[in-house]
């Protein structure tokens, strides 16, 4: 078992690399911190279509041509596409499959997906079973709100203490050949259930999984937080983030220079989303339009990228069961030869990848970017 | 073997710290002053019925439907979810918070068709008031019938 460390961590010796990297959002999005970086951005939540699915699932759909054609390839190049998403029988990711001649594994882990994608597809790549995947997934704030809450015009008050789905979808590509940012190492989470109930407070019910999940992962690859350049949580918000700093801290771990939250960093503390971004889209537009072009252009060197999951669900919540949580770690390293494909074209199109911009958004502790 | 050392209980009361909201004398000075106000309008124009010569017994639910009316119509333009960020229960509380009940889900559920989706779902949110206070008002009945 030479590609396993410890309890639950897996190294990849074939290096599989991300050759491309694509994200669309929503107008709340575009006027986030990130704003510039994403390669495409709705002007309305419906996006031209009759209901909010609709128009994620069209989203998704664009996010996934653009990929290919960031990378010159065709779809019968990908073996593999693994995707997932927070609609019911992940509706989103099985129509946006049923357009591609591409076999689909379909998956659920909530806002965790896009790290379980991107493990999974590594773990292909590596077994030798695959060449190249693709792994997505997306939300919708009004699709999820809708499902998982309230109807959207519905007078219920937005607490600060809860979150806000992000409407975008990310896509990732992973290959055996190429070039572009390595994914080395992986730790699968448990699901982990601290009792919390509150379905507006998700950041409290994931950050015990997060927590769960970096201890492990470095005592499994026996590092320290200085190891890593950034450690990006996936959706914990200013709640959550709070909590996991508290959790680390009793077991003596400090990982306040090197962490950052991809909810915080997707909007700015004045656009009223409460304690910050959550949903699958979250950790995956973060990922695939701001820190994979970072990391490719070895602005840094290693990443642990933790998603993470809330698996709440309408029906068990009303029947007053907790929200068990889950999420995932996975290291992404720069590589030496960085022309990747996702990268270039970033740059022709002149808006992604500012320089200027990267110190005030990674830096960000305080909550001052939420 | 779990990494962390914590107890739910201790990490609720953790939760509990951390989670910051409104105190409780802010929310209920917000809805107060907001939810006046609602009731202010509804009294403005009660009077300006009376004024006009309308009976009061006719210009009362003259004055609720028009309540009502304004709810369904700031709700349609997105306007009484805003309001209630701010106002809380003093948006909920008032008729015009049961009109947006009504109104949101059913402009929701629009695209899910207008028999299962429309027709069926209107009522997701306000139907608890329905049915209890249909059910309250045969409890009040059955006591009028037996004790008075």
């Amino acid at each position: 078992m030479q590609n396993r460390l410890g309890q639950q961590t897996i190294q990849f010796n074939s290096q599989p690399m991300i050759i491309s990297s694509a994200a669309v959002v929503g107008p709340k999005e575009e006027q986030g911190p990130l704003g510039d970086y994403f390669d495409k951005c709705l002007e309305d939540s419906y996006y031209g279509e009759q209901s909010w699915e609709k128009a994620e699932r069209k989203m998704t759909n664009e996010n996934l041509n653009l990929l290919l054609q960031k990378a010159k390839l065709s779809p019968d190049k990908i073996d593999y596409l693994l995707g997932g998403d927070l609609l019911n029988q992940i509706v989103t990711s099985n129509f946006v499959a049923s357009k591609l001649p591409i076999p689909f594994l379909g998956l659920y882990g909530a806002c965790s997906t896009m790290a379980e994608g991107m493990i999974l597809g590594a773990v292909l790549i590596d077994g030798n079973y695959a060449r190249r995947t693709i792994n997505f997934t997306s939300s919708h704030y009004q699709g999820a709100e809708r499902q998982y809450r309230t109807p959207n015009e519905y007078g219920d008050q937005h607490p600060d203490y809860k979150q806000w789905t992000a409407t975008g979808t990310g896509a990732v590509l992973l290959a055996s050949d190429g070039s572009g940012p390595v994914v080395t190492e992986a730790t699968v989470g448990k699901v982990i259930d601290y009792g919390v109930k509150d379905p507006k407070n998700m950041g409290a019910a994931m950050a015990p999984a997060a927590a769960e999940t970096i201890l492990q992962h470095l005592e499994d690859t026996n590092r320290t937080p200085s190891d890593y350049d950034l450690i990006a949580t996936g959706d914990l918000g200013k709640v959550g983030t709070k909590l996991l700093k508290e959790l680390l801290a009793d077991k003596e771990l400090d990982i306040d220079q090197q962490h950052d939250d991809c909810g915080l960093m997707l909007y700015n503390s004045n656009q009223g989303v409460g304690a910050g971004g959550s949903g699958c889209a979250c950790s995956a537009v973060v990922t695939s339009s701001y820190l994979l072009p970072y990391l490719n252009d070895s602005h840094l060197d290693r990443v642990l990228l933790v998603a993470t999951g809330a698996l709440l669900s309408p029906l068990t919540n009303l029947q007053g069961e907790s929200i068990p949580a889950i999420a995932h770690a996975v290291v992404i390293e720069s590589n030496s030869q960085n022309d990747a494909i996702g990268n270039q074209e970033n740059r022709q199109r002149g808006t992604g990848f500012k320089e200027e911009a990267i110190q005030p958004v990674i830096e960000s502790e305080d909550g001052e970017n939420t | 073997m779990s990494q962390l050392d914590k107890t739910p209980s201790e990490y609720k009361r953790l939760i509990k710290q951390v989670s910051s909201d409104d105190s409780l004398s802010k929310k209920v000075t917000k809805a107060y002053i907001i939810g006046g106000l609602i009731c202010v309008v509804g009294e403005v124009i009660f009077q300006l019925l009376v004024a006009r010569g309308i009976p009061v017994e006719e210009a009362n639910p003259l004055m609720a439907i028009s309540m009502i009316t304004i709810g369904g119509l700031l709700t349609g333009l997105g306007v009484y979810d805003r309001i209630s960020q701010y106002a809380g229960a003093g948006t909920i509380v008032p008729i015009t918070g049961f009109a947006n009940a009504v109104v949101a889900p059913a402009m929701e559920h629009k695209q899910d068709g207008y028999i299962l989706g429309v027709g069926a779902k209107m009522y997701g949110v306000a139907g608890p008031v329905l049915t209890y206070g249909m059910l309250t008002a045969f409890l009040i009945g059955v006591i009028k019938l037996v004790f008075i």
